[in-house]
């Protein structure tokens, strides 16, 4: 029993993290038919912003945990949205209407750029940020212990999950997305602004991912590559879900966080295939994702 | 079958290496060799490309040959260099027949990702074998060459010899390849697949045929690279290396077989000054000439991929 | 002669839509038929279930006898059936030489051949011949791109005729295509149909086309077949003037309103 509560409180930590991390590479591909694999790189640039950021305060100018936690999110929006609209105005906008394998080999030259920048500018020793970690102590839950901060970062999924389905759902500008999903030469027919609604979607997209390091800043130490594992991972996670759902991205978090979890706490030398073998699986069924849909095309 | 031109040129360009082998310095005769080893794995993605598919995941076999050649000698004592490249030919083959299967089916974005995926589960499980020196890797064995015992093993000039030798076999092959029925299927299926269904072809099958020996030319490309460094580590299956094999492929072109072994030439003897020179901007350059090939040569290197959109009735 | 194409309570649903719906099809060796019906009326469906293109949801079709349904279009090839399609489906970015020259290797069945080039003597001569039957032989060496769309709906035919098929269906061969250059295409093609003595089912909206080369002709609306017969007799029919070729051919009388908002029906 113990097993079992601590594998499903696990899966749902690393669901939580996995989710926050794909969120944002499945919204650009939704909207852009853009798969960013420099999504990874936003990452480590938020990781960065938000270790350097808690290194500065903690150096002697506080150390309340709110203000530091509104650091990480400022810090991580901020540094995410500029560098989403430097990359979409400044490179991808020149390339809109390419095929989408080679938006893809575009994306990954900015990767390579921006992994040098960051090197440029936060060299390459290690940056720690653990104090809001430590500073929000251990539950225990029964007989289990967890720590507070990844609980908060549980929240932080939900909240980032609702805020994104309220966005798409409810508002005036997700209506617009939604009818750009569904036919983007029709929408600008309509007299839709595809472009700036590009450039609205990338920085959303790239402030995400920049938020998910912000928020793991705290867990690890932050070097540099760390974004780039992410990509490999967070693309598993979009492609069991189906590329471009924010339900897909959810569920498939859920089953390659839980699955991920099991493995574990029983075979803990699977733990990295886990990931590839539920992505695999999935698509030997479903070639397109649990909720991806396969383009109709006409003769 | 007449020699064609670009045979007799292959041919010629061998001969050339293999002269000056004996005039050139030790470690231009050692860039020399993994020019043609990369070159290989390059013209596997090439192979891909001309067929509208782009591999993120070439590594995969890059590394697998690479351990062959280690493993063979380390667990199995074999030192004959062409039955270690042999050797892993043969996994490579087997193991892409598998992945084949699966990735035969997908196109565009996804068939990049996964065979990103697949790459890493390999680097993932390298990482974690301690007997195989994990992160670290271990250093191949001495390796003899038919009758030949080189220099221990470790002989620059044997190991360019033989490399020169197995790439012009490739090359030649590739040569006619890309001219024969299947290598212009495979531009077909880029094309049309409709078209080439209603043609009475199984693109699946065309496709499966390509990759499998897109794999098993990547398989030699890592072989040789390990005879000639002497050392394998699980970074040759790494997805950034991948990269780098897209990038070459793409600063050649498909147009034809020498364009890789000249730029990755190109590549290497940059590499090797960049590194030097500016430590922490490689990929930095890397990305920006990326960027630039993209938007200033999309005709010749690019127009083979601007797969014309299939027009919706 | 013997029956090749039979095709029973053919029905294609799209949910609710009903794109085709018990079409019941017989067709002899050298017939030539033509399919009429405005756009939306099932013509192309048929095509596209009979061409293993489209899945039916019901129905059966036979060729030569033998079951078809559930094949896909590579194996239907093999058996003798081809087409050609409204967008003509060409490789683009190779060249005209290389399109026939690939289509012939897999009509050899040697589409997998790895050493010998693709363009042997043999293949040349017969994309040679074949472009000068349908006279386009100046784009020999062109890429695809650079033909104007007449020539590029010849050079999908000639590629569907390249698979030496027993029966030929041809999607709007002439749509696209100028009106004066319509019937210069269509005498190219039906002499090398002829020529191959091929049988050949088309879709055609022009009625001047379809009673110059067709001897018998199948009228759809709304999905279904309306009529089946000699050519003169289905374009003299009342129902199939009102639901076809209507207005151009006949004033309307009276009590024709609801058929023709069928007709709108069936060609949303």
């Amino acid at each position: 029993m113990l097993t079992v509560w601590a594998i499903l409180i696990d899966g749902l930590i690393y669901a939580s993290w996995l989710f926050l991390v794909a969120a944002g590479l499945t919204v650009i591909y939704g909207v852009m038919r853009i798969l960013n694999m420099a999504h990874g790189s936003l990452y480590a640039l938020g990781a960065y912003a938000a270790a350097s950021a808690l290194g500065w305060y903690y150096n002697g100018v506080g150390d309340q945990l709110w203000i530091a936690l509104a650091m990480i999110a400022a810090c991580a929006v901020m540094i995410g949205a500029l560098a989403g609209v430097i990359m979409e105005r400044g490179v991808l906008r020149l390339m809109y209407g390419r095929d989408e394998v080679l938006m893809l080999i575009v994306t990954f030259a900015m990767l390579l750029i921006l992994e040098d920048v960051m090197k440029l500018i936060w060299g390459t020793t290690p940056y720690f940020a653990y104090q809001p970690y430590a500073a929000m102590g251990r539950f225990n839950i029964g007989v289990l212990t967890v720590s507070g901060y990844q609980l908060m970062v549980v929240g932080v999924s939900v909240v980032v999950g609702l805020a994104l389905w309220f966005w798409l759902e409810r508002t005036k500008i997700g209506k617009i997305l939604r009818s750009i999903i569904h036919d983007r030469e029709v929408s600008e027919a309509m007299g839709v602004n595809v472009r700036r609604m590009f450039t609205i979607t990338f920085m959303i997209g790239a402030a995400l991912g920049a938020i998910a390091g912000g928020v793991t800043a705290p867990i690890i130490s932050v070097v540099p590559g760390v974004g780039v594992e992410v990509i490999v991972v967070a693309f598993a996670v979009v492609v069991t879900g189906g590329l471009g759902s924010i339900t897909g991205a959810a569920i498939g978090a859920l089953i390659v966080g839980l699955a991920r979890a099991v493995s574990i706490h029983t075979m803990p030398e699977l733990e990295l295939f886990i990931v590839y073998a539920v992505m695999a699986s999935v698509l030997i069924f479903r070639p397109h994702g649990l909720f991806g849909q396969a383009v109709a095309r006409k003769i | 079958m007449a020699l064609q031109k670009s045979e007799i040129m292959l041919v010629v360009a061998a001969a050339v290496i293999t002269l000056l082998s004996f005039a050139v310095p030790d470690w231009l005769a050692f860039t020399t060799t993994l020019a043609i080893a990369s070159a290989m794995v390059v013209l596997g993605v090439v192979m891909l490309m001309r067929a509208g598919l782009v591999s993120f995941g070439q590594g995969l076999y890059y590394c697998i040959g690479g351990y062959a050649v280690g493993m063979g000698g380390r667990f199995l004592g074999i030192t004959d260099a062409l039955v270690l490249i042999g050797m892993g030919v043969a996994v490579t083959v087997a193991l892409a027949m598998l992945l084949g299967l699966l990735l035969t089916r997908y196109r565009e974005i996804f068939f990049a990702m996964l065979t990103l995926a697949f790459s890493m589960i390999l680097y993932g499980i390298l990482v974690k074998s301690q007997n195989l020196g994990s992160t670290d890797g271990f250093g191949v064995g001495n390796w003899t060459l038919l009758w030949f015992d080189p220099e221990g093993g470790k002989g620059s000039k044997t190991v360019l010899w033989l490399a020169t030798a197995v790439g012009l076999a490739v090359a030649l092959f590739l040569n006619r390849y890309f001219g024969s029925a299947i290598g212009l299927a495979c531009e077909a299926i880029r094309e049309n697949e409709v078209r080439v269904e209603y043609m009475g072809m199984s693109r699946r099958q065309i496709l499966y045929i390509n990759y499998v020996i897109a794999a098993a030319i990547g398989s030699i490309g890592g072989s040789l690279t390990s005879l000639a460094a002497g050392h394998v580590d699980p970074t040759m299956a790494y997805w950034t290396i991948s990269g780098e094999f897209v990038f070459i492929a793409l600063l050649g072109g498909t147009g034809h077989v020498a364009a890789s072994f000249i730029a990755a030439m190109i590549f290497i003897m940059v590499r090797t000054y960049a590194v030097e020179l500016f430590p922490n901007s490689w990929q930095l350059i890397l990305g920006t000439v990326l960027l630039l090939i993209i938007l200033f040569l999309p005709k010749g290197i690019w127009s083979l991929f601007t797969r014309k959109r299939r027009v919706a009735s | 002669m013997t029956e090749i194409l039979k095709t029973e309570g053919l029905s294609r649903y799209f949910g609710a839509v009903v794109a085709a719906e018990d079409i019941n099809v017989t067709i002899t060796e050298g017939e030539i038929v033509g399919v009429i019906g405005s756009n939306g009326a099932g013509k192309t469906t048929f095509i596209n279930m009979v061409t293993g293109y489209l899945p039916p949801s019901a129905g059966t079709i036979a060729f030569d006898g033998h079951p078809i349904k559930g094949l896909g279009p590579r194996k239907l090839m093999r058996k003798g059936l081809s087409r050609s399609f409204q967008i003509p489906q060409l490789f683009l970015e190779l060249s005209v030489l290389d399109n026939l020259s690939m289509a012939l290797s897999a009509s050899e069945h040697r589409h997998l051949e790895m050493l010998r080039p693709v363009r042997t003597p043999e293949r040349i001569a017969a994309a040679d011949e074949i472009l000068n039957q349908m006279g386009i032989t100046q784009y020999r060496d062109e890429m695809v791109t650079a033909m104007p769309q007449g020539a590029r709906k010849l050079l999908d035919i000639a590629i569907a005729m390249l698979a030496n098929p027993r029966m030929l269906l041809l999607d709007e061969p002439t749509s696209g295509v100028s009106t004066d250059e319509k019937h210069a295409l269509m005498d190219t093609v039906m002499e090398v149909v002829k020529r191959r003595g091929l049988t050949v089912l088309f879709v055609e909206h022009d009625m001047e086309i379809v009673r110059k080369y067709v001897t018998r002709v199948l009228a759809f609306a709304s999905g279904v077949v309306i009529k089946d017969g000699p050519v003169e007799d289905v374009l003299a029919d009342e129902q199939v003037q009102e639901l076809v070729t209507g207005k151009r051919q006949q004033k309307p009388t009276e009590g024709k309103n609801d058929t023709q908002d069928e007709t709108q029906k069936g060609g949303a």
